[in-house]
């Protein structure tokens, strides 16, 4: 009950959902050695080498690494803004 | 008779994989089935004390491994089952003493005297470890629901899995089923959710797993305890019994049964 009325009450998560939380980033860094730094410099070398052939808006391109069962998935999601403007 | 090897391991130091080997040893033998416990510990010996055995060491693991003592001799008899055996670790050698083709000698010279051969890994990842699941058909991978535990068994299970050993099959130990409830502690499924393996048992948080290492007695004998029949249960499951898993959840008045219907997320 006091859960019941905590979950009411305050909009802090709890910190079993916290811990869930940091271990699920944790384990996906560890498995694939690969840190939030280093994926934020991925995203910037495909959004260069993306941009030579469609046009994106950098904001609205989504990308996470996923867990399914003991994998990994790089998920990417990327709306096309328009064809690139070709110079003639 | 042709033994099949368990490894019980976790990563993290403390978390409960020396109780988890004397109990799942003793609840197997308990069921008639001929067992062997081998800590792999060299240098940290520490299953002879938990299963109350310390007083009987003449020899040990690195005396069989190097010859100084027939392997029967490193053999103690449980003193509660007498279908039960330890094989206890040196207490003053270092870990180099023993290597992973060593163990696996070892354990097949065991195999055909018994069903079960339990081997109590060290926590880490270096030689101890590497001894331990060398000789393993299957291995167990004890957890506490606490971030770092979690995060060093999943290590463990990655490096299992990279050893060709299978995907190990986990234990969660010290489930405190109202701090779960209150949300302050990861519940049995998030974990399982996180490491994505095959959930062998629960234990709970059980003050009586203390008082019976105190006495030298396992848990798993006493029937009385929940974290005894976690153990026992356990054991079933090993042998191949599809049994449900407890009921921690023992809070079931009005008020938790109506918080849980507004989604406490236990």
């Amino acid at each position: 009950m006091d859960n019941f009325i905590n979950r009411i009450f305050s909009k802090e998560p709890s910190s079993a959902d916290k811990a869930k939380d940091r271990l699920r980033l944790v384990l996906i860094n560890d498995r694939t050695d690969l840190s939030a730094a280093s994926l934020e410099n991925l995203k910037d070398d495909l959004l260069e080498v993306l941009s030579r052939y469609i046009q994106i808006d950098p904001k609205s391109m989504k990308i996470d690494i996923t867990q399914e069962g003991r994998e990994q998935r790089l998920i990417a999601d990327i709306p096309i803004s328009g064809p690139i403007s070709r110079k003639y | 008779m042709s033994a099949k090897v368990i490894t019980i391991t976790s990563g993290k130091g403390g978390v409960g994989k020396t109780t988890a080997t004397a109990n799942i040893g003793a609840a197997l033998a308990n069921m008639g089935q001929r067992v062997a416990c081998i800590d792999a510990d060299i240098g940290l010996r520490n299953l002879d004390v938990v299963l109350g055995l310390e007083n009987r060491i003449v020899y040990d693991l690195v005396d069989a491994v190097e010859g100084r003592c027939r392997l029967n001799q490193a053999m103690i008899k449980d003193k509660h089952i007498p279908n039960l055996f330890l094989i206890p670790s040196a207490q003053t050698r270092d870990k180099t003493a023993v290597s992973p083709s060593d163990m696996i000698r070892l354990c097949d010279e065991l195999r055909p005297d018994l069903d079960w051969i339990i081997v109590d890994s060290p926590a880490g990842i270096e030689r101890g470890f590497k001894n331990a699941i060398a000789p393993a058909d299957q291995v167990i991978v004890v957890t506490n629901p606490e971030v770092s535990a979690v995060r060093d068994a999943d290590r463990i299970i990655g490096i299992v899995e990279a050893e060709e050993k299978g995907t190990p099959k986990l234990l969660i130990n010290r489930l405190d089923p109202e701090m779960v409830k209150q949300n302050n502690m990861l519940s049995a499924d998030d974990v399982v959710d996180l490491l994505a393996i095959h959930l062998l048992g629960i234990v709970p948080e059980d003050k009586e797993v203390l008082i019976s290492t105190n006495q030298g007695t396992p848990i798993s004998l006493n029937n009385k305890s929940l974290a005894g029949q976690a153990y026992q249960n356990i054991a079933r499951r090993i042998m191949g019994e599809d049994v449900p898993l407890l009921d921690l959840d023992k809070g079931s008045g009005f008020f938790n049964k109506l918080s849980s219907v507004f989604g406490s997320g236990d």
